[in-house]
């Protein structure tokens, strides 16, 4: 087998499996530490409870995102030599800042959370939560820069076949960071406000801790609600910018093959790039134009003038960017619903309700996966946007063979399966428990 | 600019120093886990690393990062290199990582058994794999001028890499017995001062000949200490910290006893460094190939930009991870139900 191809598959699929987890905890730990804010300044044990509740399959979720992230930080020099050498001298930099300045205060003080209730004030606690919450959008923040490099490098030159910095700041805040990074960061709110929802959900089902639930429901659905609709005008913001600084890759989201003025924003369609046109196209008309630049007289590039040879896939291009934005349209309508059900005082009498808010627990991640399918499939046939001699197949490791990637990638994929079954299982009982009694105040006042 | 690459030789070697002390003490639990068989015992020992071992571990994650940045070439070949070792290590680390959370969540007998397995297995496997791979590059990997490395996997399991391999997991072990010795009050402490004595002197015994074994075979490590001798000196008092250990064990001064095996491990991590500068990865029997802190850097502007990130994030990180472990010193109590684990 084509050892580039499987080098693809095993980061796809140990990237893929890894961003499951993230999201999941940043978005939570920002909801927990909402609970310890509250829990902090009204002493109310019940924010406590939910905060300590929260935690646990927030710890489940977080060993597994911190056990599959070891992965990623080695996988570069293992299987991408290649690409290494090229872009070490920019791309190593955000990485070593990734773990000093965001993943340590996130690692450490998670110790704390985790085993100093008895061993430390409330206020430690409370401050524990806000750097674990600080930390892991930290960490976002560094890995977005380093891929967002590679989709829009910046702040760099080519000396010796190699990429070398010209400037540092403008490598960080590269065309597409800060875009990338908000509409990233909002979908781990969103992710972590509906894992929350789902699980209460669950217990309002089941009529068990009813009072519990309710509260962590009503949190995160406003939560839900609120970043779920900002995640229109971001969204909005990070498309108009690959719009700008990725036109190929626009284009494919779109299936847009003539360059055109009032080019049609579509809602279904089927790209054929051997036929090089968008069959069974459902759109609006100059819907792209003017959403990129509010003018229906704006010309969008198509695919035909870009060489075939630098085609991303289309089909997987535009079907995992078109179901992304579908979901996130059903997060919006789903949250305002439950908004206007909770002002009528009818949201938990509404058990179809519920049952929705359960079942579809898991879209969030499936979004989340979408989004960055349809970003690094888009950015294909490059692994660093348009630089010579950085496209995906010249930046393997030439020194590792196609049976040892084999090797890995079954080791890794048998790993992960059970590692993802194994987590399921966990959450699974961790909601079966369900939170803890009401207990006397944490902190150091009564552990003495 | 040669400033630069010399600053970022020793600060990797920091890096990865602080590593192998501080996941060093939690691997090294992880080597005696087994040794226990009453679960009781086993929370323990999986509750005295559970706040640390994840601060620890993003050491090594910050080293492979400032190795990628500072030296791109030396990620690059060490790792593909050295693939299908990477990929136990990774896996090591993985399995070792969520056993503590996985074994808690269920009760019955089988199922913690397994993570106690995964938890010591991982451990051992991913210390004794550090050693190799520096052994390995202590004495040169077979490479060509592309700097991509031309052995095998077992070309890795010749006698003087497994030699510092087992030298390694013995420093670990040690290491983490005096760590149980600190954090366990029932009847496990008195054991885990047996434990740390037995690898105290099978870690001393190691040592000389590891020392033995490289001024008879690896003269290139050489060439530092004989010009300038005094660097004659780091070997000696490694070997007095790792004597100082066992004496203060001895004494029942655990606290300065771990403080000691710290210092002998940085000690060993000194040696290493010094026997090999400026060169990263010696090439097997081909010196010019070498890669070396002169020929492998990044540009200026990278290294003084990192130089700048890691003076104010390492103080700042150094401060509160202090902080951190002076909230859970002293000993374990395992009657707490409440706790994690």
């Amino acid at each position: 087998m084509d050892p580039v191809l499987l080098a693809r598959i095993q980061f796809a699929v140990t990237v893929g499996f890894h961003f499951i987890f993230p999201p999941i905890t940043i978005g939570m730990a920002w909801l927990i530490f909402y609970f310890m804010t509250r829990y902090l300044k009204t002493g109310d044990e019940e924010y406590g409870t939910q905060a300590r509740f929260w935690l646990r399959p927030f710890a489940v979720t977080f060993v597994v995102g911190v056990a599959t992230g070891i992965t990623m930080e080695f996988q570069f020099g293992t299987n991408w030599a290649a690409y290494s050498r090229f872009v070490g001298d920019i791309f190593g930099a955000p990485l070593a800042a990734e773990g000093l300045l965001a993943f340590f205060l996130e690692s450490t003080f998670m110790g704390v959370l985790l085993f100093g209730w008895k061993k430390v004030s409330k206020r430690v606690l409370w401050l524990s939560s806000l750097l674990v919450a600080v930390g892991s959008t930290l960490s976002a923040f560094w890995i977005i820069v380093a891929n967002s490099w590679m989709q829009t490098p910046a702040g760099y030159r080519i000396v010796d076949g190699k990429a070398e910095l010209t400037d540092f700041w403008a490598a960080v805040f590269n065309p597409s960071t800060l875009q990338r990074y908000i509409h990233t960061i909002d979908a781990c709110l969103i992710t972590g406000a509906f894992f929350m929802m789902g699980v209460s959900a669950w217990y309002l089902l089941k009529g068990k801790h009813v009072e519990f639930a309710r509260k962590s429901f009503k949190v995160s659905l406003v939560a839900g609600f609120i970043t779920a609709a900002l995640q229109l005008p971001l969204g909005h913001w990070h498309a108009v910018q690959v719009a700008h600084t990725q036109p190929e890759k626009l284009a494919a989201f779109e299936g847009l093959f003539e360059t055109q003025k009032r080019a049609p924003i579509l809602i279904f369609g089927i790209p054929d790039a051997e036929r090089r046109e968008t069959l069974a196209a459902v759109g609006m008309p100059a819907g792209l134009s003017i959403l990129i630049d509010m003018d229906p007289e704006y010309e969008v590039m198509g695919l035909n003038d870009v060489p075939r040879q630098d085609w991303p896939p289309l089909k997987l291009t535009f079907f995992s960017f078109h179901l992304m934005f579908i979901l996130g349209m059903y997060f919006i309508g789903i949250t305002a619903l439950g908004i206007f059900l909770m002002w009528r005082k009818k949201l938990f009498d509404n058990r179809l309700y519920m049952m929705l808010a359960f079942v579809f627990l898991p879209l969030p991640l499936i979004a989340n996966e979408l989004g960055w399918i349809a970003a690094e499939v888009g950015r294909q046939p490059w692994i660093v946007y348009k630089v010579p001699g950085m496209r995906t197949a010249e930046a393997v490791s030439i020194t590792v063979s196609a049976s040892e990637i084999l090797a890995s990638l079954v080791m890794f994929s048998v790993i992960y399966a059970l590692l993802g079954v194994l987590w399921v299982h966990l959450l699974r009982k961790v909601v079966i428990k369900g939170p803890p009694a009401h207990e006397s105040a944490a902190g150091k006042e009564v552990a003495s | 600019m040669s400033v630069y690459q010399t600053l970022w030789f020793f600060l990797v070697g920091v890096l990865l120093t602080v590593f192998a002390i501080l996941d060093g003490f939690d691997l090294g639990v992880g080597f005696w886990h087994l040794w226990t068989n009453k679960d009781e015992d086993r929370r323990l020992l999986f509750r005295s690393v559970g706040p640390f071992w994840d601060g620890n571990e993003v050491w090594l994650l910050t080293g492979g990062g400032a190795l990628f940045a500072a030296f791109p070439p030396v990620y690059a070949t060490v790792f593909s290199g050295f693939y299908m070792a990477m990929m136990l290590v990774i896996i090591a680390l993985i399995l070792r990582a969520v056993s503590g959370e996985f074994r808690s969540a269920e009760e019955s007998a089988t199922w913690r058994k397994i993570w106690d397995v995964c938890f010591s297995l991982g451990s051992i496997l991913a210390a004794l794999l550090f050693g190799v791979a520096l052994g390995n590059i202590l004495r040169g990997i077979p490479m060509d001028a592309d700097g991509n490395y031309t052995g095998t996997f077992l070309t890795l399991l010749n006698p003087y890499a497994l030699l510092i391999g087992v030298l390694g997991l013995a420093m670990l072990a040690f290491h983490g017995a005096i760590f149980i010795t600190m954090k366990a009050s029932n009847d496990l402490e008195p054991r885990a001062h047996g434990w740390a004595t037995r690898s105290g002197i099978v870690y001393i015994v190691l040592y000389i000949a590891a020392v033995a074994a490289t001024i008879a075979g690896q003269k290139h490590l050489l060439e530092n200490y004989n010009r300038l001798p005094i660097l004659w000196l780091i070997p000696i008092v490694a070997l007095c910290f790792i004597i100082g250990a066992v004496f203060y064990l001895k004494r029942g001064r655990k606290g300065m006893a771990f403080a000691s095996s710290s210092f002998s491990i940085a000690g060993m991590m000194s040696l290493a460094g010094a026997g090999l500068f400026p060169r990263l990865v010696p090439a097997l029997q081909k010196p010019d190939l070498s890669l070396t802190a002169w020929n492998s850097s990044s540009s200026e502007l990278t290294l003084r930009t990192m130089l700048i990130l890691a003076l104010i994030g390492v103080p700042v990180v150094a401060a509160y991870t202090i902080w951190v472990y002076r909230i859970f010193r002293g000993k374990m109590d395992i009657s707490l139900e409440d706790e994690h684990y």
